[in-house]
C-alpha cells in the first residue's frame, strides 16, 4: 500500500492549477484530476487510512473511509469524470475551478470523520457551487444563486450549531450515528434536512439548479444532494419520521414535474422524487434499505447526469429547454435522444437498467418492515417518474410536434461523456452484483426475480398506458409557454382532481410562508435603517460636545458603580 | 550581550531615526529610513520573541537605574505578540506607503509624514514594552501626537476637523489615564507596573483606588475606540491617507487594549476587576452591545473607509467581550483576535487604498464593476471580509470560535447567539460590497482590466496570505494568544 492522500487535496490541487492555465490544458485537467484522485483512493489508499490534525484543541479527523462512504467517494468520481468531460468545451477557469472545487468538497465531506470537518466542506460546497450557477450568465442565474447560496450558508450555520452543542454534551465531535433525541441533534437534522431537500425546504434546487450553466447542472446534480443523504445515512440511519417525509419527497414533485415546462426543472422535480427513495431506505434503517439507499445514490447520480446532460446538450445546441419551444429533435440530434432515452429508462426503473436494480431494493425493504402504506406510495412514485421523466423528457424535446429547429449533433466531447454514462446505466443494470459488491453491508439481494420484473413491467405498462390515453384525449396538460409556476394551475385544465388541490394547497401554504417572512424581513429591516441607517443618532457625525458629553455621564456612572462596590 | 539591549533598541531605533528624518525631509531617504527602522524592528521583535520563549521574561533597566527609580522595560509573551503585530504592519505599511501616498500628498509634505510615522511607530512599541505605568503616558502622547499629525495629511480637507475631533478626544483620554495613575501613585507612591501589583492589594477598599481604575478604564477605552467613546475613529480613519488608515487600523487601536488587559488583570488586585467591583460585567456588556449596533451602522455607510472603520469598532467590541469574560479562555480570545484583526483589517484597508489609487475613490460606488476590473485587490477585500464574518478557513473563524468556545465555558449560551448575530449582521455589510463589485454589471461598459500596481499589492496580498495561514495552522497565533492570557492571568500554563 502506498500513501494516504485525500482525494479532497487533489482536487483543491486541480482547482489552484485551472486557475492557471487555459484552453486544452484547462479541459484536460478537469478530466485528469477525478482520474488521478480516482486512482489514489483504489490502489494507494489503505482502507483504514485516518488522517488527524489538531486545530485550536480540536481533534479533527479529515480522512477516515469506510464502506458507507466509499461508495459514495467512488461514484462522486465517476461523476466528476463525466462532468469534466462534458464540460470538454467549457474554457472559463472559473467555472472549471469551481467544479472541480466542489467536487472536492464533496468528497471531503463524506471522508471526513468529525463535525467540525464536515461543517466546513459543506459550506465550501456551498460557495463553490454558487459559482456554477452564477456563471449561467443571466441575470436570473445570478439572483438565484445568491438565494441559494443564502439558503446553503443557513444550512451550514445551523450544522455547525448543532455541533457545538453537540460536543457540549457529549464532548466528542466523531461524526457517528446521532439519533433525533436531543435539541443539538435537531438542528443537525434540519441542516442535512436542508440541503436534502426535505419538502417545503426543497425550493432551493428547483430555483438554482435550472439557472446553472449545462455542465454545472451536471455537477450540481450529482453532489449537493447526495452528501446530504450519505450525512443522513451515517448520522440518521433508521430515524422513522425519514420514512414518511422520504415518502412524500417521492410524492409531491409528480404533479409539478408534470406541469413544468422547462425540461431541467422537470427533471430537478425528479431528483426530489429520487432522492426521497433513498430517504425512506435511511429512514427504514435495515441493512437491506442503506444497501438500498447507497445503490440508488449510486445508480441515480449516474443516470441524472446523463439526463442532465442530454437536456444540457439540447440546450446548448438550441439555446431552448422550454418543452413548448422543443420538439422534433431526434432528426438532428439522434445520438443525443437515444442516450435520452436510456437515462429515462434507467430513472424510471425499467429492467436490464440501473434504476431498476437499486430501487426495488428500497421498496423491497419497505414491504419486509411492513410499511404498506410506504410501499403503496412508493409505488404510486415509481410510476409518476416514469411519466414525468421517462416519457415526457424525452417526448417533448425529440419527438412531440416537430418544432422545425435543426441544429447540428451534439459535440463529441458531450456525446462521449453520454455514451459513458449510457454504457454504466447498461453495465449496473445487466451485471447489478458488481455494484452490489461495493454496498456498505453484505447481500445476497437479487433484483431479477419473477415478482419484481413483472410487477415492475405491470407497474410501467399501465403508466404508459395512462399516459396516452391522457395524451389522447387531450387531458394531458399541454406545454406551455408558462414560467411561472404559481400562474400555471390556472390555466391547466383538467389534470386530475388531487394533483390540482395539492398543488394548490402546497402554494398556498409557501406562498403565506413566504409572504409572512417576507413582511417580517421587511419590518426588521426598517428597524435596523431606523436605529443605525445614516441618518440615525449613533451612526450619525457626533459633535465634539457631544462625545465629551457622553464621555463625562458614563464616567461617573461608572465611577458610582465601582465606588459602590 | 546585545541580546540584553534588544528592548531598549526596540524604542532607541525610531526615535534616533525620526529627528533624522525631521532633517533630510527628502520624500526617498526618508522613506529609506523609515523601511530601514522597519526592517530592524521587526527582526528586534522576532528576536525578543524567541529570546521570552526561551528564557523567559525580559526585564531591562533604561540607563542602568534600577526599578523603583529608574524607567523599566518588561516583555513576556503578552507584549511580545503586540510588540510582533506592530512591527510587522508597520513594516508593511512603509513598504505600502510610497504608491499610495503619491497620489494623495504633495512631495514637500511627505518627508514630514513620514517623520511622524515613524514617531507614532516609537510610541506604540513604546507603550507595548514600557513597564511603568507612567511610561505608558509618554508614549501615548508620543503616539498620539504624530497620530493627529498623520491624519490631517489627507486630501480631504474634513481631515483637519477629523484631526482635530481625534485632539480633542485623544487629550480627555490622557487626561483620564494621568488623573488616573496619580491617583495610585499617591495612594502607593510608585509607577511602577511591578511595585504596583505588590501594594495594590493591601489597599483595595479604598476608594481612591476605585476612582482610579475608573479614570484609568474610561481613558483607555476612549484609547480603544470602545463604544461609545469611539466618536473620534470614524472620520479619523476615513479621511486620513489611505496608507495611515492601514497602518492605523493594525495596531492605534491594539496597543491602547493591551495596556487595558494589562492594567485590569495583572496591576490592578487579581480579582479586582472581576471580582471586587464587578465591572467585568459592564465591559462585557458594552462590548457585545458595540459588536452587534456598529456592525448594522457600517451595514448602510456608503464610503468603505468609513464602512470599515465602523466595522473596527465593532471588533474591538468583541475584543472587549473576551476581556469582559474575565477567564483565560476569554483574554486568549481577546489577544488572538487583535492579532488576527490586525491582519485582517490593514489586508482590506490596504487593498481599498488599491482601489482608490485606480478608482479615485473610496464610496462604494466606485466598487462598481471593480470584481473583474480589479480582481486581485477586490479578492482581497473579499477575503478579509468574510474573515470578518469569520468564515472557515480565514483568521476570523479561529477567533470567533476561541470566542465562542470560552463563552461557553462559562455556559453563556446567550452571549454566543449574540457573537453569532453579530457575525450575520457583518455578513449584510460584507454582502452589500460583494453584491456590488461582482453582481451589479453594466453590460454597455465595457471592463478594462486595470489592477493597481504591484507595490501596493503585494503587501496587502503579504497579509492576505497570512490571514488564510493562520486560519488553517492557528498553531502558532493560538498558543501565542493562550500564553500571553496565562502570563498577564498568572496562571502557570
Amino acid at each position: 500500500m502506498g500513501i494516504d492522500i485525500p482525494p479532497f487535496v487533489i482536487f483543491f490541487a486541480g482547482a489552484l492549477l485551472a486557475l492557471m492555465v487555459r484552453r486544452t490544458l484547462l479541459s484536460l485537467i478537469c478530466i485528469l484530476v477525478p482520474l488521478v484522485s480516482a486512482a489514489f483512493l483504489i490502489f494507494s489508499n489503505s482502507p483504514e487510512a485516518r488522517i488527524e490534525t489538531s486545530v485550536i484543541g480540536l481533534q479533527l479527523i479529515l480522512f477516515n473511509p469506510d464502506k458507507l462512504s466509499l461508495v459514495f467517494g467512488y461514484v462522486f468520481h465517476i461523476a466528476a469524470f463525466l462532468g469534466g468531460i462534458f464540460a470538454w468545451r467549457i474554457r472559463d477557469p472559473v467555472h472549471q475551478a469551481a467544479s472541480l472545487a466542489y467536487a472536492g468538497s464533496a468528497l471531503g465531506a463524506v471522508f471526513c470523520g468529525d463535525l467540525i470537518t464536515l461543517f466546513m466542506f459543506w459550506e465550501l460546497m456551498a460557495f463553490t457551487s454558487a459559482f456554477l450557477i452564477w456563471c449561467g450568465g443571466t441575470r436570473n442565474s445570478i439572483d438565484a444563486g445568491i438565494r441559494y447560496l443564502i439558503i446553503q450558508i443557513i444550512s451550514g450555520f445551523l450544522l455547525l450549531a448543532g455541533a457545538v452543542m453537540h460536543y457540549q454534551q457529549t464532548g466528542s465531535l466523531e461524526f457517528t450515528h446521532i439519533g433525533l433525541s436531543s435539541t443539538a441533534a435537531t438542528l443537525i437534522f434540519i441542516a442535512f434536512g436542508i440541503k436534502c431537500v426535505f419538502p417545503l425546504l426543497h425550493n432551493w434546487l428547483t430555483d438554482a439548479y435550472p439557472e446553472a450553466t449545462p455542465a454545472g447542472t451536471v455537477f450540481l446534480s450529482a453532489f449537493t444532494t447526495k452528501v446530504a443523504v450519505y450525512a443522513l445515512a451515517r448520522g440518521f440511519a433508521g430515524t422513522e419520521s425519514l420514512i414518511y417525509i422520504g415518502m412524500i419527497m417521492t410524492c409531491f414533485p409528480i404533479f409539478y414535474a408534470v406541469i413544468e415546462n422547462d425540461l431541467r426543472r422537470v427533471l430537478t422535480y425528479s431528483m426530489i422524487n429520487q432522492i426521497g427513495f433513498m430517504v425512506v431506505g435511511v429512514g427504514i434503517g435495515t441493512e437491506l434499505a442503506i444497501n438500498g439507499a447507497a445503490s440508488h445514490v449510486f445508480s441515480h447520480i449516474i443516470y441524472k447526469a446523463l439526463l442532465f446532460m442530454s437536456m444540457g446538450a439540447v440546450l446548448y445546441r438550441t439555446g431552448k429547454i422550454n418543452g413548448s419551444d422543443l420538439g422534433g429533435l431526434y432528426k438532428s440530434m439522434p445520438k443525443t435522444a437515444t442516450f435520452c432515452i436510456i437515462g429515462a429508462a434507467s430513472i424510471s426503473a425499467f429492467p436490464l437498467f440501473s434504476g431498476f436494480v437499486s430501487k426495488s431494493m428500497v421498496i423491497s425493504a419497505a414491504l419486509i418492515e411492513g410499511y404498506d402504506m410506504v410501499w403503496l406510495a412508493l409505488l404510486f412514485a415509481s410510476a409518476g417518474v416514469f411519466h414525468h421523466s421517462g416519457i415526457k423528457i424525452p417526448f417533448f424535446a425529440f419527438f412531440a410536434h416537430d418544432s422545425g429547429i435543426r441544429v447540428k449533433e451534439a459535440p463529441t466531447s458531450m456525446l462521449i461523456a453520454m455514451g459513458i454514462a449510457a454504457a454504466l446505466c447498461i453495465g449496473i443494470g445487466i451485471f447489478p452484483q458488481y455494484l452490489y459488491s461495493l454496498l456498505p453491508y453484505e447481500t445476497n439481494y437479487s433484483a431479477y426475480d419473477a415478482t419484481h420484473v413483472l410487477a415492475q413491467i405491470q407497474l410501467l405498462l399501465f403508466s404508459a398506458l395512462a399516459f396516452v390515453w391522457l395524451k389522447l384525449s387531450g387531458i394531458y396538460p399541454p406545454e406551455l409557454r408558462s414560467v411561472n409556476i404559481d400562474a400555471e394551475w390556472v390555466y391547466r385544465k383538467g389534470f386530475t382532481v388531487a394533483g390540482r388541490w395539492l398543488t394548490i394547497a402546497t402554494q398556498a401554504v409557501i406562498a403565506s410562508t413566504y409572504s409572512i417572512l417576507l413582511g417580517l424581513i421587511d419590518r426588521v429591516y426598517r428597524m435596523i435603517l431606523n436605529t443605525t441607517g445614516l441618518n440615525s443618532r449613533v451612526a450619525r457625525e457626533w459633535t465634539v460636545d457631544l462625545a465629551v458629553a457622553i464621555v463625562v455621564l458614563l464616567f461617573s456612572i461608572f465611577i458610582i458603580f465601582l465606588v459602590a462596590a | 550581550m546585545l541580546s540584553l539591549h534588544l528592548s531598549a533598541l526596540q524604542v532607541v531605533i525610531p526615535l534616533l531615526a525620526a529627528p533624522l528624518c525631521a532633517i533630510i525631509r527628502i520624500p526617498g531617504v526618508t522613506w529609506l529610513i523609515a523601511l530601514a527602522v522597519g526592517i530592524a524592528s521587526s527582526i528586534n521583535s522576532i528576536a525578543i520573541l524567541l529570546h521570552i520563549n526561551r528564557f523567559g521574561e525580559i526585564v531591562y533597566s533604561l540607563g542602568g537605574w534600577a526599578a523603583p527609580f529608574g524607567i523599566e522595560y518588561r516583555i513576556d509573551s503578552a507584549n511580545a505578540l503586540i510588540l510582533l503585530i506592530i512591527s510587522f504592519i508597520y513594516l508593511l505599511g512603509i513598504i505600502y506607503a510610497p504608491a499610495s501616498i503619491k497620489t494623495e500628498v504633495p512631495e514637500k509634505s511627505q518627508g514630514w509624514l513620514y517623520t511622524a510615522w515613524i514617531l507614532c511607530f516609537t510610541g506604540l512599541s513604546g507603550i507595548t514594552i514600557s513597564g511603568d505605568v507612567f511610561n505608558v503616558f509618554v508614549f501615548l502622547e508620543v503616539s498620539s501626537l504624530s497620530t493627529y499629525i498623520l491624519i490631517s495629511f489627507g486630501q480631504d480637507k474634513r481631515c483637519l476637523t477629523a484631526a482635530f475631533r481625534y485632539l480633542v478626544m485623544g487629550t480627555i483620554a490622557a487626561t483620564f489615564y494621568l488623573v488616573g495613575i496619580g491617583f495610585l501613585y499617591s495612594l502607593t507612591g510608585t509607577l511602577n507596573m511591578a511595585d504596583l501589583a505588590q501594594r495594590l492589594p493591601d489597599l483595595i477598599s479604598q476608594n481612591t483606588v476605585a476612582v482610579a481604575f475608573g479614570f484609568v478604564i474610561v481613558g483607555l477605552a476612549i484609547k480603544m475606540a470602545l463604544f461609545p467613546f469611539h466618536a473620534w475613529l470614524p472620520n479619523a480613519y476615513a479621511y486620513a491617507p489611505n496608507a495611515v488608515t492601514a497602518f492605523l487600523a493594525g495596531t492605534a487601536t491594539k496597543a491602547a487594549v493591551y495596556v487595558f488587559i494589562r492594567l485590569t488583570f495583572e496591576v490592578f488586585p487579581e480579582d479586582y476587576f472581576s471580582g471586587f467591583t464587578s465591572s467585568h460585567h459592564i465591559i462585557l456588556a458594552v462590548g457585545i452591545f458595540s459588536a452587534v449596533i456598529t456592525s448594522a451602522i457600517a451595514i448602510f455607510q456608503d464610503d468603505l473607509k468609513r464602512l470599515f472603520a465602523w466595522s473596527s469598532i465593532g471588533q474591538i467590541g468583541y475584543i472587549a467581550v473576551g476581556v469582559g469574560l474575565a477567564s483565560t479562555a476569554g483574554v486568549a480570545a481577546s489577544f488572538l483576535h487583535l492579532f488576527n484583526h490586525s491582519i485582517m483589517k490593514t489586508a482590506i484597508f490596504m487593498a481599498i487604498g488599491g482601489l482608490f489609487f485606480v478608482t479615485g475613490s473610496t464610496t462604494t460606488a466606485a466598487l462598481k464593476n471593480a470584481g473583474r476590473r480589479m480582481p486581485w485587490t477586490m479578492a482581497a477585500i473579499l477575503i478579509g471580509g468574510l474573515s470578518l464574518i469569520g468564515v472557515p478557513f480565514t483568521t476570523g473563524f479561529i477567533s470567533k470560535w476561541y470566542l465562542v468556545s470560552a463563552s461557553l465555558e462559562q455556559n453563556f449560551w446567550w452571549l454566543a447567539g449574540l457573537i453569532l448575530l453579530g457575525s450575520l449582521v457583518t455578513a449584510a455589510y460584507v454582502w452589500k460590497i460583494v453584491e456590488i463589485a461582482y453582481f451589479r454589471k453594466d453590460p454597455n461598459v465595457k471592463v478594462v482590466r486595470q489592477e493597481a500596481p504591484l507595490s501596493l499589492l503585494i503587501p496587502t496580498w503579504i497579509l492576505v496570505v497570512a490571514n488564510i495561514y493562520f486560519g488553517v495552522d492557528a498553531r502558532f497565533s493560538g498558543s501565542m494568544a493562550t500564553q500571553a492570557a496565562n502570563t498577564i492571568l498568572g496562571v502557570s500554563p
